[in-house]
């Protein structure tokens, strides 16, 4: 049974649906008295705004913590963690098919429980959802209001007819899906991440257009449940800013589990046939007709910016970039910074994480944190995963750094050939003649978290050949990182001999 | 003549015999294979003009024959339908990728293609530089290659950007894809950049090489790209012997010693063989654009495989199915005959039915074995492989098509624009 609860859609006879929405949206909830003057006011609970507000009520500061819809924004209820629950069950359900590669008996029936796998997911984001309830956060001294916030001037804001005085603000408003110029598109329907973990029974064949990291995850979640996917995607690679060995090698790996990829293509319309949406791609100057049950859309994502009347502060902003902010992370407004997705061209759950530390540090204590300072790593949690940190070769030649790369083939990892994960590699990019890592991509089953090794050598300023001497454990997949820090290293000594 | 060399000439004189076989004399158009109803393809003409003067030098065809079959190609180019539309021939000084052998007339929808008619300008350039003679027919032979040459926009093919796209269609407008890292594409830019009519804007060639990728992969240091052709093709008509643009002088390299790396890192995929394909080792491997076998062929036993058809098969990761180019190694012979060598003899021991016809066939999979003991071998042949094959050939043995270029006026600006300075130049 499906209810609506302050225009929460949630599922009130499930468990973890209550207990979720108990944490993250309290019916009962009562907003508190307004303080006098708030040392902070975070506008927006998902990851930047609750970090900002348990940072600085920790730091004895005053906050106030607003919230319009629910708390744990996107991450917690529509993205990352119910993404990666479900994308855990489909490796799971391809491991099962390919059991036989494993020297495994091959199961007679693999049925996908749809409905086991969805209570899983929604078992995870309730339990998750503990750490930062609304009443997690008050014990920890955050007034928490729920409410529509709109400032009134460049140091008072409003929520739910009450008026919040502000030292400083943040606001991290997050984004939300972008929805595709497509005819006929919105008349057919279509899911995106928030509604795609509502759906109650999977559709038989789906088109997936988009294949930026979204799209490409979704994809083959659903391919491995058995879904007869099909993924359209404008330009000539998948995750276009990516290497195209990357790009190419999860091209091989949809194409593997079954995907009709299609590359520089272009959905002209959609039409409706009953149940069926009916939908006209064009490649060059072939079209093709594509029947489907359902569509999901990932084709990024727009800054949340409506509605907050930022005018009234002197807050700069547009519907593409969303609050624009200097490298301190200020906007126009010298009380008011931003922080996540509403501002950052990285729209990633741990960036927003690190800039509002970056606020509460600036804002409150009058540090100059730069956003440019942060090393960003990111990762594509398809299978094989698709990490990457730091410069890509072509953007340091671009700035005319002489590059070389070093890269291990993960079927040159032992532990790779034993897990039979050998597709994939590890790339490290360095400062030509010198040790000094530029960047680095990782295509690994593993490989979101084999990049905080690389990572932290590059914050650190930890040359490649330095890793040569770190002992990892063997056998492990990042042993591959070894391999290519021995590799420089034996650079530099035959260079010397 | 030693065993080697004889090897070497049985060979080169069958690839040659491709041409023979698969031009239509009327216009010189040369099809892409031998298989029944193939079309043209522009680049295996270009690789037909060039191995024409091979087989006048070796005596294996009549000069006057050569120039008759290279001044019918070029003629019909000169002369062909230029409009543009989706039924000519080409457009801008481009040409279609796929022509009809009869008509000249675009076939299956193909894209004007920049880097095959690259393919097609080197071979009219090397007539045009071969053939010197002060007769009537070869003076309108040079007159014509150059004004063919002449008349290339390639300007035009940036797309007011600032690389060469891939193609162009009627229908559409520009392919999307672009050039991206490490490819035979130099060959496209040196004849684009020593145009003296409609040269390349802008820092084009720097443009391109920014998105090369120096790599150090199985401990050998080299510009990486896959498939083996790349390392190749430029090859066949450009002597990159100790001649350095501005990444290799970094490097302190030249392509021609990379072209060897790129060799090595075959080796060492095949003897690694990630894929456990059947015959892979350090003297049988070849992963390049070829033919192969693909689930829907009657002949293919084994449905669970993916197998790739036709593919850009490269090194380390793949498109690979256990199809391997008998001819590819051969190809390589100027970068390390020795290696080179061995590998054709081991590979020929191994697999003597990779030679159909003692012509290469495009592809074997030692993998896919029939029921008369045999692997699976790609059927007929393709004009690409027999052209690079005499051209590699003859390259180790004389440096013939090497010789001829350098003394080509076109190729030496266009070096010079990229870049390119020392040795030879």
């Amino acid at each position: 049974m499906l209810q609506r609860s302050d225009n929460f859609e949630t599922d009130a006879t499930d468990v973890d649906e209550r207990e979720r929405m108990h944490n993250v949206r309290p019916s009962d909830w009562r907003n508190p008295q307004p303080a006098q003057r708030y040392d902070l006011v975070v506008v927006g609970a998902g990851t930047a705004g609750l970090v900002a507000a348990r940072t600085a009520a920790a730091l004895d500061a005053k906050v106030a913590l607003i919230e319009r819809a629910l708390l744990g924004g996107t991450c917690l209820n529509i993205g990352c963690v119910p993404s990666k629950a479900l994308i855990r069950t489909s490796r799971l359900y391809a491991e099962m098919r390919d059991a036989r590669q494993y020297g495994a008996s091959f199961p007679n029936d693999i049925r996908v429980d749809f409905p086991a796998l969805m209570q899983r997911v929604r078992g995870i984001r309730a339990r998750i959802s503990r750490a930062d309830s609304a009443h997690a956060l008050v014990a920890a001294g955050v007034d928490v209001f729920f409410g529509e916030a709109h400032f009134i001037d460049d140091d008072a804001l409003t929520v739910d007819g009450a008026t919040l005085r502000f030292k400083k603000a943040m606001i991290a408003t997050g984004a939300r899906p972008d929805m595709p110029a497509i005819p006929g598109l919105a008349a057919a329907g279509y899911l995106t991440n928030e509604n795609a973990f509502d759906i109650t029974q999977l559709p038989r064949r789906l088109l997936v257009i988009g294949g930026g990291p979204l799209g490409c995850e979704m994809a083959q979640a659903f391919c491995r449940f058995g879904v007869k996917t099909t993924i359209v995607q404008h330009w000539p690679l998948f995750l276009p800013r990516e290497e195209r060995d990357a790009a190419q090698l999860l091209s091989d790996a949809f194409a593997r589990d079954g995907i009709e990829i299609r590359l520089d293509t272009n959905v002209e319309q959609v039409r409706v046939d009953g149940a069926e949406k009916i939908v006209d791609i064009v490649r060059d100057d072939y079209r093709n007709t594509i029947t489907v049950d359902a569509i999901l859309t990932g084709t990024g994502r727009v800054p949340n910016v409506d509605g907050l009347n930022l005018e009234a502060a002197g807050v700069a902003y547009d519907r593409d970039r969303g609050v624009h902010v200097d490298d301190f992370l200020r906007t126009g407004n010298p009380r008011i910074y931003a922080a996540g997705d509403v501002c950052l061209e990285h729209k990633f759950n741990d960036t927003a994480e690190a800039s509002a530390r970056i606020v509460v540090q600036n804002a409150l204590f009058r540090h100059r944190r730069r956003l440019s300072a942060l090393t960003i790593p990111w990762c594509t949690y398809t299978d094989p995963e698709i990490a990457h940190v730091g410069l890509y070769v072509r953007q340091a030649r671009e700035r005319r750094i002489s590059v070389k790369t070093f890269t291990i083939p993960m079927h040159d990892v032992d532990r790779a050939i034993a897990d039979d994960e050998e597709m994939g590699f590890v790339k490290i990019h360095v400062k030509e003649r010198t040790d000094q890592i530029l960047g680095s991509t990782i295509v690994a089953r593993h490989a979101g978290e084999m990049i905080s090794e690389i990572t932290l050598a590059m914050v650190a300023g930890i040359g490649l050949r330095r890793l040569a001497g770190v002992i990892h454990p063997y056998p492990t997949q990042a042993d591959a990182i070894r391999k290519a820090a021995d590799a420089c290293d034996r650079t530099f000594l035959s260079a010397k001999s | 003549m030693g065993a080697d060399e004889e090897l070497l000439n049985e060979i080169e004189r069958a690839a040659f015999g491709y041409f023979r076989q698969a031009v239509n004399p009327a216009n010189g158009l040369v099809a892409d294979t031998t298989r029944d109803g193939s079309p043209c393809s522009i680049a295996v003409v270009g690789f037909a003009l060039s191995v024409y003067p091979v087989a006048v030098e070796r005596g294996w065809m009549p000069r006057i024959e050569a120039t008759e079959l290279t001044l019918a190609a070029l003629r019909f180019f000169r002369d062909s339908d230029q409009s543009g539309s989706s039924m000519a021939t080409g457009y801008k000084g481009f040409y279609y990728h796929f022509l009809d052998m009869h008509s000249g007339a675009r076939v299956w929808r193909s894209e004007l293609s920049m880097i095959d008619t690259a393919l097609l300008m080197a071979g009219v350039l090397t007539a045009r530089e071969y053939f010197s003679e002060h007769t009537a027919l070869e003076s309108e032979l040079r007159q014509i290659a150059d004004e063919l040459y002449r008349r290339v926009d390639w300007h035009w093919s940036q797309n007011a950007g600032t690389t060469i796209t891939q193609g162009w269609k009627p229908e559409s407008g520009f392919l999307r894809y672009g050039w991206e890292g490490y490819s035979e594409g130099i060959l496209l830019y040196v004849l684009a950049m020593g145009s003296p009519t409609h040269p390349l804007a802008g820092d084009a060639y720097d443009a391109w090489t920014v998105t090369y990728q120096w790599e150090n992969l199985y401990g050998i240091d080299f510009l990486y790209a896959g498939p083996l052709f790349i390392h190749q093709f430029s090859h066949a008509w450009v002597d990159l012997r100790g001649i350095q643009d501005p990444f290799m002088r970094d490097k302190r390299s030249d392509y021609f010693e990379n072209s060897l790396r790129a060799l090595q890192v075959q080796r060492e995929y095949a003897r690694r063989n990630p894929g456990g394909f059947a015959g892979y080792d350090e003297n049988c491997w070849g992963l390049t654009a070829c033919d192969g076998p693909s689930t829907d062929a009657p002949d293919v036993i084994d449905k669970r495989r993916r197998l790739f058809g036709y593919s850009a098969r490269g090194v380390p990761y793949g498109p690979d199915d256990g199809t391997l180019a008998g001819w590819a190694p051969l190809a390589s012979l100027p970068f390390a005959p020795d290696i080179a060598l061995a590998s054709v003899r081991e590979m020929h021991r191994r697999y003597p039915e990779m030679r159909p016809d003692q012509r290469y066939a495009s592809s074997f999979n030692p993998g896919l074995v029939g029921a008369d003991g045999k692997c699976w071998v790609s059927a007929g042949h393709y004009g690409l492989d027999q052209g690079i094959v005499t051209m590699m050939i003859e390259n180790h043995r004389t440096e013939f098509t090497w010789r001829l270029m350098r003394s080509c006026s076109y190729v030496v600006a266009g070096l010079r624009g990229a870049g390119f300075s020392g040795g030879w130049l």
